[in-house]
Order: structure tokens, then sequence, then C-alpha cells
């Protein structure tokens, strides 16, 4: 049997992002998958070279707009430890709630692509709909939308008042109201289980051999979570970390929607225990040594590692996004998959190009 | 009316946009997507998104651009029918915003291909986008001169 | 540094794979660092059960190491941006973008080695 080769993006309508995929088809099913990138490679891992080490927040916050607090935070956290600041408790509280909030609309974003994806957009709309509450909070707690610049090193730049406190309550109620509405269709409508239920399997195996993180790890039966590091204030809050066993784009489905209901319980809790206190200290010193740090981003683990050599500039800076290490085991799911579900895997693994290529 | 005053009608009247991502940040490109769902919903001005730029009227390019994707948005340009008009999103697609040191960046959209309107913002706001793509089809009008 | 480096020299760094792959540890991802001095720090970080372990290769830029994408497939996108940021050449790649991962073909080779970067006005 002769076989196709048919190239897939950059510029692809269900891709919000360019990633180029060559597919190599036998009739309509996929026999190999190899990505060619660079579509968004910037660089800017070394512009820590040029800008300071107070300067790169603003930068490694742009690695992503998605996550982009919680790219800022694993920075902070890093220098701190670096520099051995204690951070206080009210601080790493609120580093919580919006780390939190930007992990619920990430996944409701990718919970509307993904439909959209395989043509339900109604439910795309929905979700995005949804999803702007979060962005009102994010505006009017942090004056952004998307790029919510609260981290320093040190702290956080914003306080909530009890105003907003109350208000985000409120707001969440109304998100988690909405979501549950909406849990009958994604997970027990027909269309979507039809087009997402066995596709794209990643065996538990697979998965820790190809180093998957994050929900994909997560729906292939691991229960692996960089917040169970209690880092920022997770040691003092329940969490569990959502576990699916099937590692199908069900699963992987089924992991975020729960994710997002998790996401919400979090802020609250850590709403109702914010302690009273300062919310920044200074920080003295220049970085010096070498660190590796990890949290959880909405796509997965995220790593940074971080040498200083006592100048005010960092002498490198390397992070390993979650997208980046979610393409291996992307590589191993498209091989015996239709065609047709291509686009539906492919954003199975929530891609985040800009991330993935910094 | 004639026929060529019908199409034209049709033109301004429900432009039809065809968004490509440089090298965002993802910023510029979720406010873009925003602007499509119900809170800002550029439908019900008879703006529509589609995926083919052989449609299109109006480009919307957010991010810088890199090395690698200048041929492919000088592609997708040459690839539009006039007449058309390009719309920067973002100070990433203004001037290069915080990434113009790094290596792999060329600058602003204007380097590779001529843009019509700029909206500034890290990231832009869908009022300030949307505002964006109402000033291109002034643009639209002036090349079908009509202005 | 939070955690402890283990040193180990290229004629180890298979052996060392298998082991870990055997161990059932999962490859976090590779860093690469300049020294300054014409060598290049290749440190591998391990991951199980959210402990990490890190290895720490030392290499002159112009050797080739051995690629460890053979037992960790995963190695493989992290390995191909070595070569294209730094120059530096593996042995046994299981998939070679030939330094052309990111980089389109007019872009300086290996931008990311010391004394490399120019300061756009
Ligand atoms: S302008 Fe800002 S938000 Fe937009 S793509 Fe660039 S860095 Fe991201």
């Amino acid at each position: 049997m002769a076989r196709t080769i048919l190239p897939f993006g950059p510029q692809h309508p269900v891709l919000p992002e360019p990633i180029h995929l060559t597919l190599e088809l036998e009739d309509e099913i996929v026999v190999s998958a190899v990505p060619a990138l660079g579509y968004v490679h910037r660089g800017l891992e070394k512009l820590c070279e040029v800008r300071d080490f107070h300067q790169m927040i603003q930068i490694v916050e742009r690695v992503c707009g998605i996550c982009s607090k919680i790219h800022a935070m694993c920075y902070c956290q890093s220098l701190e430890e670096m520099m051995g600041a204690d951070v206080p408790r009210r601080a790493k509280y609120l580093r919580v709630v919006w780390s939190e909030l930007h992990r619920i609309h990430s996944h409701l974003l990718w919970i509307g692509l993904f439909a959209d994806a395989f043509g339900f957009e109604s439910l795309f709309m929905q979700c995005w709909r949804i999803r702007e509450r979060i962005m009102d909070i994010n505006e009017a707690t942090t004056g952004n939308r998307v790029v919510v610049s609260v981290n320093v090193i040190g702290g956080v730049r914003r306080d909530l008042s009890r105003e907003h406190q109350t208000w985000i309550g409120e707001q969440l109620k109304l998100v988690e109201k909405e979501v549950l509405a909406l849990k009958s269709t994604i997970v027990s409508d027909y269309t979507v289980k039809s087009r997402t239920q066995g596709v794209g399997v990643l065996t538990k195996d697979q998965a820790h051999q190809l180093g998957a993180v994050g929900p994909v790890l997560r729906a292939s039966g691991w229960a692996q979570d960089a917040r169970m590091l209690g880092y920022a204030a997770f040691d003092e809050l329940d969490f569990e970390p959502v576990v699916e066993v099937d590692g199908d784009c069900y699963a992987r489905l089924a992991v975020r929607f729960r994710e997002v209901l998790q996401s919400v319980d979090l802020v609250r809790q850590a709403l109702t225990r914010l302690p009273e206190g300062e919310i920044s200290v200074p920080v003295k010193g220049k970085p010096n040594g070498e660190i590796i740090t990890r949290v959880e981003q909405p796509r997965g683990e995220l790593m940074y590692y971080i040498k200083g050599d006592d100048t005010k500039f960092l002498d490198r800076l390397r992070i390993r996004t979650p997208t980046f290490a979610n393409i291996p085991p992307l590589l191993a799911m498209l091989p015996g998959v239709e065609l047709a579900d291509v686009p539906v895997v492919v954003l199975s693994i929530d891609p985040c190009i800009s991330c993935t290529e910094r | 009316m004639s026929l060529t005053d019908w199409i034209n009608k049709g033109r301004l009247k429900s432009p039809w946009v065809v968004h490509f991502d440089c090298g965002s940040c993802n910023g510029c490109d979720i406010e873009v997507l925003a602007c499509l769902t119900p809170l800002y919903d550029v439908e019900r001005f008879g703006i529509l998104n589609i995926g083919n730029p052989k449609h299109a009227d109006v480009l919307v390019v957010t991010g810088t651009v890199n090395h690698r994707n200048k041929t492919v948005l000088k592609n997708i340009y040459d690839q539009m029918p006039g007449p058309k008009a390009v719309i920067a999103v973002g100070a990433c697609g203004l001037s290069g915003g915080v990434f113009r040191e790094a290596y792999n960046v060329v600058g602003g959209v204007d380097k590779v291909i001529p843009v019509d309107v700029y909206v500034p913002g890290c990231p832009a706001k869908p009022e300030s986008i949307i505002d964006g793509v109402v000033k291109a089809l002034d643009v639209v009008k002036t090349k079908l001169g009509l202005a | 540094m939070n955690d402890v480096i283990t040193r180990i020299t290229m004629d180890e760094l298979p052996g060392l794979a298998q082991k870990m792959f055997g161990e059932g540890q999962r490859l976090a991802t590779l860093t690469a660092v300049d020294l300054g001095d014409g060598t290049l720090d290749l440190l591998y970080h391990f991951d199980k059960d959210l402990v990490l372990s890190h290895y720490r290769l030392t290499v002159p830029k112009d050797a080739v190491a051995p690629s460890i994408s053979g037992v960790y497939f995963a190695a493989l996108l992290v390995e191909n941006e070595i070569k294209d940021q730094f120059g530096l050449n593996f042995s046994g790649l299981a998939l070679d973008f030939g330094g052309h991962l990111y980089l389109a073909d007019e872009v300086q080779n290996a931008p990311f080695c010391k004394l490399s970067l120019t300061k756009k006005a």
C-alpha cells in the first residue's frame, strides 16, 4: 500500500498556534508523525544576559501568556530560595489564589478548544463564556486580563481587599454552578464520548517512560502532581491529585474537568485561611549558585534551572515547560490514529507551543 | 446597483478575518479568540473568523516575527486576495515587544509585510482588537476608492 | 543548590541511562550550561515519585556526547535543542534535526554559547 505524506500545520484552522507535523499515512491511518518546530522560537532564555534578574520576571511571564503567573511564581521562588528570602505567609496564599485562578481559566479555555476540535462549537462558546468571569477577577484584582504581573522577588505586588475576597467568592460560586451545569455534556454526551473514548491511548508504562507530565500523566493512572511538593501554601491546603486510568483523550478531558472544580475549591480554601500580614519582603543580594525548582502548571510540571554568578545578570536560565515534555508522548499516541482524529489527539495534550519553544 | 457595488457592500459590512500567530506568547492570541466568544462576540458585527487566507479580507497577526515564520507569514499574506488590510496586534507585533533583543527575533510584523493598523497593548484588550478591525475596514474602503 | 549533583563521565552515561530506565525513573530533562572555558556542563535530571536526582557530565564543546535517546525517547527533543543552541554533537540521536530544530538556515549557529549575543540598538 502506498503511503501518503501529509503536512499538518503550521497554519491550521484547529490549531491556535503554529506547529508543523509531517504525517505519514497509510489509507486514513497515521503511521508516523515527525514534528517540525521553531515557528515560535524567540530565544528568550538568552535574554537573561541583557536583562537583570528583576527585569527577567516580565520576560518569563511572557514565555506563555496562559500560565504567566505560574512561570513568574516559579522564577521568583527559585531566586528567593537562592537568596534566602523568607516570603510572608500572606504572599504565599495570594500566590495560590492567583495561580489556581489561572488553572481554572486555562482548563476552561482548553476544554473549549478541545470541543471545537471535534466540532462541538456550542460547548466551546459556553466554556469561554464562563472563563470570562475569571478574566474579570484578574482584571479587577491585578489590572490586566491575561498577563497578571503580581509576583516580585520576595512576595507579591498586590493585596486582596475584603470586598475583593467576598466578590471572588461569589464569582466562584457562579463559575462552579455553571461548570456543573456543563458536566453532563462534557462527561456523558454521546458526541464527546464517541470522538474521544479509546482515541490516542497512552498506557501507564508508556506515559512514564516517555516522560509525560501533568494531566497527560495523571490520565494514564499516575498520581503525580508537583503541587504535592508543597510549594507556596499548598502544604497547608487539602487536595488530592486527580487521576484517571484509561489514558485516552476522554480520560484527559475528565482529568482537566475535575481539576477545574478542584481549583475552585483550592481558591476558596486559600481565601478562607488567608493570614494577615505583609505581602512582600525586601530581598537583598545577588543570585549565586545553582537551583532547580518545580511547580505545577495547568499543563503539567514546570521546571526552572537557574545559575547565578553573583552579578545582576543570571548566568544561565533553563526552562523546561510541560508541553516540551509532552511532545514525545504525543508522537507515541499518533500512530494508528485516523486522520480525522489527529486534531483531537494533538489538542488532548493541551499543546502550548510558545512554551515549548520559548 | 451594479454587481461590484454589491460585492463591495458585502466586503465592508462583513469582513472575514484570518488570524495568524507568528510568535506570540499566547496572551494576544487568546484575546483574539476571546473576541469570538459570547462576551465580545464580533459576529454580531458580521466579522467572521475563518481558517483559509484565500477567503479573507483582513489578516490579524499576533506576536513577533522570527526567522522561521517570516516565510509563512509572507506566504499567507500573498495568498489573500486584494484589497486586503493587515492588523498587527500587541506590543510584539508592533515592534518585537519584550523580546526584541532575542537572537531569533526579526522584529515587528511591518518588517515583513505592510501593516495598516497597529493595536497596542501587552496583551491588547479584546475591545481594542475589535476597534482595530473597524479601523482596518476604513483602510479597505480607501483601497476600494470609496472613502 | 537544593539537591546533590553526582558527577559522571562520558563512559558511564549509557550504563547510567539503562540503570535509571530499569529503576523506573522518569527523565525530567537535560540542561546544558556553557562554562565559558570551552566546556559544557550537561545535567541529567531524573524523577521518581517527585524526588529528583541529578547527574553532571562535563564535556568539551567539540566532543561527541553519547545520546540517551535510544533508551529514553524523551531525550530526543532536548538533545536536538542542545545541538541547536550549543553546537554540541550527539551520537546516535533517534531523530536528528541537524541543528535546525528551532533555527532557520540563515541564523547563526549555536547562539547560546558565551560571547555570541550582540545587543541590538
Ligand atoms: S504583546 Fe505581550 S501578550 Fe501579546 S504576544 Fe507579545 S508578549 Fe504576549
